[in-house]
């Protein structure tokens, strides 16, 4: 049992409610109980959403499965289609990709890093950043930092833009496009496209350099603030490369403890059930994964930039491996867990997309023509993980002989983070409210400490709940059209 | 490109937008006007709002709604914005029919449940059932089956491109009107 997560009694304590959270993707709440003196006895954070893809998604023929699984989720609707469509390639027989097919998934998903990561930190985050944690709040948005900051404003909306103009030049479409296919990609990278994404690349490299130093600026103002807030020892799990580099689209899963070690490696992706399992509690849509080995107690962790950028020895790109060095110096050279690290580690990898980009496009092979691999021997099962913006995502699916889903099973990057979201709001609780006079600014905190992690908590939702209530629906003239009352049972 | 009108409107605009049983691309679409949000930023303001801290729906001139309708939170939030927006807009495939989420309608809720909660998880499998978790409908339901809607913008989700012209002519005084070139369902 968590500490705050259940209050021992809920006799004449009041409830405070965050909802909904805002300046994240999707729909969650948090609710605190209170005793008279202020003092927290219980903090959770509630995804209040059900959509039940996995169950839906059985039935229908695998080939159109990608393009539906991006309909989870429109900031990173690019991972959704990779990790489902790396699945369905061994599904359909394909082992291999052709070079360009693999160069250009791999073109559209840091496209997709770096226009998610971009949204995230200008247009939901830095408000509290760079306008304050308690500063007036209908002024706390992307808008008020315009006004103050058009630099830095304008520099976020370009970065977003060119992310996801790579991928409208893969795929056809900004949002939920068709690019990723069993087998490869369905359409070739012109000459004209290459050239246009070439020209603007080195100053979106500037730009998120440029973002990163400005994130370490702030740091530096007040490091102390910045690495206790919402800091709590925590595993990491990802991706990382068979040379150990970080890697956002394909290797074998790492995880570290929180102490900086091995807790498993090279641990291969089609078999994550064996490391992995998940838990269900009554009081959220959303499931909480952790390691098998260790147990829900222990064996939880986190996922994302800030855990990528510690799992992995290196990152290839030469900027960005300057920049983590700089960051785990700033650490004393120890793994680092304040949540508002998370910023830091998010703008490293933004530089690490931006450098990786140009690299693609500087390779021959990305305006190739060959595009779907060979097929060979068709599957009955297979897995397929990717590291979205967020964190590590996977997607398992069985498909029977008619080409129809069979079991589809997701685990998703912020589910991955569910119980350090959690963790991330009780510490912050304990630190900024416990005790004190409740106001909107200080409630404003435990919601930093949220989007730290950038949840996209539509991705996440599975479940549902019950209420005591009635629900009418009626039509514009005021007629009943169904009414819907509490009346199932967890079976 | 549609410009605004010179004859800006005397007083700033408010405009309301909110996500139901939605993905957030409707609203990633909005962003996707790229730098024309300064241009927005200098006639309106945003009221409630994902990109906002503003929790509540107060009086608005346009209100633009995501999503379908999926559980009671859902319901409770678009009354609010149709009693608080002068004009309200149903915003991509889900709030116009309910869209992929409407997949599920077919299955009976209690099923899709332990289906997803009960038969994939090995540890403590049970239904959510806590009282702070908003009771989920039994179908997802367009928008326009709870409240009166002025316009849709058809799209899964609609480009930036044919948000711009829509909320251009509405600004403008002009009738909204999408050509064919905007005029999209996926």
């Amino acid at each position: 049992m968590f500490p705050l997560e259940n209050a021992e009694t809920k006799q004449g304590l009041r409830r405070i409610a965050i909802d909904p959270v805002t300046r994240v993707e999707g729909h969650g709440k948090v609710t605190l109980l209170l005793d008279d003196d202020n003092h927290v006895h219980q903090a959770r954070l509630h995804i209040v959403e059900f959509r039940g893809f996995e169950a839906f998604i059985e039935g229908r023929p695998y080939w159109e499965v990608p393009v539906t699984v991006q309909r989870l989720c429109g900031i990173c609707p690019v991972s959704h289609q990779l990790a489902a469509v790396k699945a369905m390639d061994l599904i359909a027989g394909y082992e291999r990709l052709t070079p360009t097919a693999e160069k250009l998934r791999r073109l559209m998903h840091y496209g997709q890093i770096l226009q998610s990561h971009a949204v995230h930190f200008f247009h939901l985050a830095s408000p509290d950043l760079l306008l304050g944690f308690d500063s007036e709040p209908t002024k706390r948005n992307i808008l008020g930092v315009a006004a103050q900051f058009p630099d830095i404003a304008k520099q976020g909306i370009f970065l977003r833009k060119y992310g996801q103009e790579v991928i409208r030049h893969v795929s056809g479409k900004r949002i939920h496009g068709v690019g990723a296919i069993p087998g490869g990609v369905s359409k070739a990278l012109t000459d004209v496209e290459r050239d246009e994404l070439r020209r603007d690349v080195d100053t979106m490299i500037q730009w998120a350099r440029d973002a990163v130093r400005l994130v370490a600026r702030i740091h530096t103002t007040h490091p102390e603030f910045y690495d206790s807030f919402g800091e709590f020892r925590a595993s990491m799990m990802s991706l990382v490369g068979p040379d150990g580099a970080l890697e956002l689209y394909d290797g074998a899963l790492r995880a570290r403890d929180a102490d900086g070690g091995l807790i498993f490696d090279g641990a291969p992706c089609a078999s994550y059930n064996e490391f992995l399992q998940e838990e269900v509690k009554s009081w959220t849509y959303m499931k909480f994964p952790h390691i098998r080995a260790l147990g829900a107690e222990a064996g939880w962790y986190r996922v994302g930039p800030l855990a990528r950028v510690q799992t992995c020895d290196f990152i290839a790109t030469p900027l960005a491996e300057a920049e983590r060095k700089n960051f785990l110096a700033a650490g004393g050279g120890k793994p680092r867990h304040g949540t508002l690290l998370y910023h830091w580690a998010r703008m490293i990898e933004a530089l690490h997309a931006a450098e990786t980009i140009r690299d693609l496009l500087d390779d021959v092979e990305i305006v190739g023509t060959d595009l779907i691999g060979e097929k060979g021997e068709r599957r009955e099962e297979a897995v397929g993980v990717i590291e979205a913006p967020r964190g590590t995502l996977i997607h398992h699916y069985r498909v029977g002989a008619d080409d129809l889903v069979k079991y589809c099973n997701l685990i998703v990057s912020t589910t991955n983070n569910n119980q350090a979201m959690n963790e991330a709001v009780r510490s912050v609780a304990r630190s900024f409210i416990d005790g004190n006079e409740v106001t909107e600014g200080l409630l404003n905190h435990i919601e930093v400490a949220i989007r730290a992690y950038d949840p996209c908590l539509s991705c996440a939702t599975h479940a549902i709940g019950q209420m005591p209530l009635q629900v009418d629906l009626v039509d514009s003239s005021g007629a009943l059209v169904s009414r819907r009352a509490k009346n199932f049972s967890a079976a | 490109m549609n410009a605004f009108p010179s004859q800006r409107p005397e007083k700033r605009l408010r405009i309301a937008t909110a996500t139901l049983g939605g993905c957030f691309g409707c609203h990633m679409s909005l962003l996707d006007i790229d730098e024309r949000i300064l241009e927005l930023a200098k006639i309106a303001d945003f009221d409630r709002s994902p990109f906002t801290d503003i929790k509540h729906c107060g009086p608005s001139d346009i209100g633009l709604i995501e999503g379908g309708v999926t559980n009671s939170e859902n319901v409770h939030v678009l009354r609010e914005f149709r009693a608080n927006c002068r004009t309200l807009i149903a915003v991509g495939a889900c709030a116009i029919n309910g869209g992929l989420p409407a997949q599920r309608n077919p299955i009976d809720i209690g099923d899709l449940l332990r289906e997803v909660y009960c038969e994939r998880v090995d540890e403590n499998p049970q239904i959510p059932s806590d009282p702070e978790l908003p009771l989920l409908l039994d179908k997802v339901y367009p928008i326009h089956e709870i409240v009166r809607v002025d316009y849709a913008i058809p799209g899964c989700p609609p480009s930036a491109d044919a948000l711009w012209k829509f909320l251009t002519d509405l600004i403008g005084g002009r009738t909204p009107r999408l050509d064919y070139a905007h005029f999209r369902f996926d």
